[in-house]
């Protein structure tokens, strides 16, 4: 417990993901078997226990503490959990320490354990415990621990120990349980790799390269296929004879959240990996982003959603069918295959994403600037022979994103960054004019930290603080002097904002030090351009 | 006690005509340790340790750190007019005392800024039976049971070992807590020079000249940039994530501070590696000192008192809040103006 609390509370305060990786291996290589498993499980987010309620806790606490006193203390440490891991205090802080449990000695005494004996083995636990420990132990028992590392972190830290792709990793997961005892077996070279046989694992997904610097007039139009990039999430639907699943391009099962995806596939019965976008589609039309957002924001969608926002996919591209592995084919034949599929089951919910005809890459470029519907981005640029290879490779696929739209707007705030950038202002808080009853005022459309240089960061945190009207807490107010140009991929109505309106994807694309801020645009100006 | 009164000065001691870390400049002024919100400037008279006498000059400047210095050391008896008065170690930093009354039978004991927990810097804090104790209470909650500060340091020296490409720069305040911080470095094992903000050095030579090894100190500002790599620097904590760590290869910010002991606090101060190492008594020091001096009687000048004087209740000891305001919580400003 002792070292998976330690872990815990390095992991809480580090932003930067290398250290985070060193943590994981140094945890991952230390920590026996099966702890560290079940470490692991509490990353993947499959830990969960709701052993110990909050009432539970504080009257635990009581046992050892004046009401008032604990009343203080919780106000001042604003967590429960916190507040006790803090507060305890040994009956009998003389003797000896008796040993603080191990993590896999709490998962399994806690599952078996009848409910009325919880607070007698609690209170043996946070006895034996430091404040650390008895931290953790509380947020784990109380099933709200969280862990300041992704599942796909974990995944790469012991990617990484065993020196094999994160992806050879992901390729096992799904199949695997806590406390993965055949997973650390393998990573240390002491187990053959797990055989995911016919559950329905994780394909690590091809991803492309954006287009930039690259010269079209040196491809061949007749090698390369284009596709609409649509403006969705992309996903791979999983079905084995174990069942079906609905993953992001990250490995994050979101079936949960799409039930209506995962029905259709089991109505299908058809064993198959496919890639696709996963969009709303309402009525054959795609949806703006933002619907499709409500619905990632639930982790289980209400009946109302899945009637007013249905959840549609646009295919990509097949990677097994009947167990055959296609992922070596070319890109056409796999095609080919896809189409077939397609045409026998007549799937619901499902369409081919088009291929898009053209001659040359002047007619396409042309296409590609006319695109303005919803759920466009882009287009996407696949090589007719290309295998499906996971990662980024560069070369066979790209995406050419549509040039972004763009907005003259005037820094309000800042805040500094994180990491490398905490001693910089790197995060600025934008808007635009707006006339009411006659007075000219700004706000805020949106935020942007990135898109610029270094020395443009270097020239953005010195005018910040030249230029610091006001602070509240870590945000600096800054004087209505600087304009900067937003580029955005696009706008939408929103009511996060006082001004109404969102921007998708906002970032610096210049610093405007030659406009003056009157110069800057309006929102009425902004709404009748995008929205 | 009618003898000690509070006023908008500060704590007066009216058969002895003198003040107990005054707020503003007086005719005669005991200061209890060099911090700037205990020890200000423009005092006619001080009397106080040597020790605190030279942070005093250090810090503020000869001609401002009181016209006359009365150097007092620790259990040197003198009497201001009926008042038997003596300075006993309070354990907080270099010089750090309890300020001791007796008049006509009775005794009181004003002890500033205390801690408990080892300090190889200072005089561990001595405790002196009285019938009123005057105690700080900026730990005074009991969720501020804080660690055993070589523990602290093993994790700091563990964290250097594991991210060797990487520069650790703990902020830490200029007077006590950097000397002991390097102090307890030394102690845990680690020799290699430690790099230190500009205006944490003098501070440094001054302890040093008071006999307290602190070992290969150098300038951080003056360093070149890869020489710093792996080690570890010290700074203020104003300094620790603002432009003057740019300077730093990739660093690693942590804060040597009891406050860091709650996660919120660390988290509002941006903390990568928490410290939690006070120069303060923590909540169980707090009370046990308070029972130990035997006082019936005990005045909180500063922090939170309410549970204080709530525990202290529950053990049949009466306590005041006085509510010194100026004496600031261990916290970035109360270092600010002295150490820049």
């Amino acid at each position: 417990m002792i070292e998976f609390a330690t872990l815990l509370e390095r992991l809480a305060f580090t932003p930067s993901r290398n250290m985070k990786l060193a943590l994981l291996k140094e945890y991952f290589s230390m920590a026996p078997d099966p702890d560290r498993g079940y470490a692991l499980a509490a990353m993947a987010g499959s830990l969960s226990f709701a052993a110990a309620k909050p009432a539970m806790l504080r009257a635990l606490a009581m046992e050892r503490i004046d009401p008032e006193l604990f009343t203080w203390s919780y106000d001042y440490v604003g967590d429960l959990a916190e507040t006790v891991a803090l507060i305890w205090r040994r009956e009998t802080p003389d003797q000896d320490t008796p040993a603080a449990p191990g993590l896999a000695e709490v998962v399994h005494t806690l599952e078996r354990l009848p409910k009325t004996d919880v607070p007698d083995v609690v209170r043996e636990w946070l006895d034996a415990c430091d404040a650390s420990s008895r931290y953790a132990l509380l947020k784990l028992i109380t099933g709200s621990l969280r862990v300041g590392a992704s599942a796909r972190l974990a995944k790469t830290a012991l990617a990484e120990l065993a020196s094999v792709a994160a992806d050879d990793i992901e390729e096992v997961w799904h199949g695997l349980e806590a406390p993965y005892g055949p997973l650390f077996a393998w990573i240390e070279g002491k187990g053959p790799k797990p055989d995911a046989k016919d559950a329905p694992v994780f394909r690590p997904p091809m991803l492309a390269q954006p287009l930039e610097n690259v010269d079209l007039t040196a491809f061949n139009p007749g090698e390369w296929r284009a596709e609409w990039k649509w403006d969705g999430i992309r996903v791979q639907l999983v079905s084995t004879p174990q069942g079906e699943r609905v993953y992001t391009r990250t490995a994050e099962d979101i079936g949960k959240a799409f039930p209506d995806v995962l029905a259709t596939m089991q109505d299908l019965g058809s064993r198959v990996v496919l890639d696709g976008e996963l969009l709303v589609v309402q009525g054959g039309i795609v949806a703006p982003f933002a619907e499709l957002q409500q619905r990632l924001n639930r982790k289980s969608p209400t009946a109302s959603m899945l009637r007013d926002m249905p959840a549609g996919i646009r295919l990509y591209d097949i990677l097994f069918e009947d167990g055959e592995d296609l992922r070596s084919l070319p890109f056409d034949i796999r095609r080919q295959r896809l189409e077939s599929w397609f045409s026998r089951l007549n799937p619901p919910r499902m369409a081919l994403s088009e291929l898009i005809a053209f001659q040359n890459f002047d007619d396409l470029a042309k296409l590609r600037e006319n695109a303005r519907s919803e759920g466009i981005e882009g287009l996407m640029l696949k090589k007719a022979d290309s295998p499906y290879v996971p990662g980024r490779p560069r070369g066979p696929w790209w995406k050419w994103k549509r040039e972004p739209l763009t907005v003259d707007a005037i820094v309000m705030y800042a805040q500094r960054g994180h990491g490398k950038r905490s001693s910089f202002y790197s995060d600025y808080t934008f808007g635009l004019w707006r006339t009411v009853d006659g007075e000219r005022e700004l706000v805020p459309i949106g935020k942007a930290y990135s898109g610029f240089t270094d020395e443009e960061l270097k020239f953005l945190d010195k005018w910040v603080r030249d230029h610091t009207t006001k602070r509240f807490g870590p945000v600096r107010e800054v004087a209505h002097g600087l304009v900067l140009e937003i580029a955005f991929d696009a706008a939408q109505y929103s009511k996060r904002h006082k001004s109404g309106v969102a921007l998708r994807f906002p970032r610096v694309a210049r610093i405007r030090r030659d406009k003056p801020v009157e110069d800057a645009d309006t929102l009425e100006a902004f709404i009748r351009a995008f929205l | 006690m009618e003898w000690l009164e509070l006023k908008p000065e500060g704590l007066f001691c009216a058969p002895g005509a003198f003040y107990i870390d005054p707020l503003q400049p007086v005719a005669h002024a005991v200061i209890t340790h060099g911090h700037s919100d205990h020890a200000r400037p423009g005092h006619d008279l001080v009397t106080a340790t040597p020790e605190t006498l030279a942070i005093m000059r250090l810090r503020m400047g000869e001609d401002r750190a009181g016209q006359s210095q009365q150097a007092l050391g620790y259990g040197d008896v003198i009497s201001i007019g009926e008042v038997r008065l003596w300075l006993a170690p309070a354990g907080h930093v270099l010089g750090s005392a309890q300020v001791v009354m007796e008049y006509r039978g009775q005794r009181a004991v004003v002890s500033g800024d205390y801690k408990r927990a080892l300090d190889p810097t200072c005089e561990p804090f001595e405790v002196v039976p009285c019938d009123l104790f005057v105690t700080e209470a900026t730990f005074g909650l009991p969720v501020f049971r804080l660690p055993d500060p070589a523990h602290e340091i093993a994790k700091l020296l563990h964290d250097v070992c594991l991210f060797p490409e990487r520069t650790h720069v703990v902020g830490c305040y200029a007077l006590g807590k950097c000397q002991r911080l390097i102090a307890l470095l030394r102690d845990g094992g680690y020799h290699e020079p430690l790099w230190l903000h500009g205006a944490l050095l003098p501070m440094c030579n001054l302890y040093e000249s008071f006999g307290i090894p602190l070992g290969d100190l150098r300038s951080a500002t003056a360093a070149e940039k890869g020489e710093m790599r792996g080690g570890i620097v010290l700074a203020p904590p104003s300094a620790i994530a603002d432009r003057w760590a740019r300077r730093l290869p990739d660093p690693v910010v942590c804060l040597a501070s009891g406050w860091m002991h709650v996660r919120q606090r660390a988290k509002a101060h941006g903390v990568e590696l928490p410290v939690v190492i006070s120069d303060h008594a923590d909540w169980d020091a707090l009370l046990e000192t308070c029972q130990a001096t035997g006082a019936k009687e005990i005045w909180v000048t500063h922090g939170r008192e309410d549970a204080l004087i709530y525990a202290l209740g529950k053990m049949q000891i009466r306590g005041r809040a006085l509510r010194l305001l100026g004496y600031e919580e261990e916290d970035e400003q109360a270092e600010q103006g002295a150490s820049a």
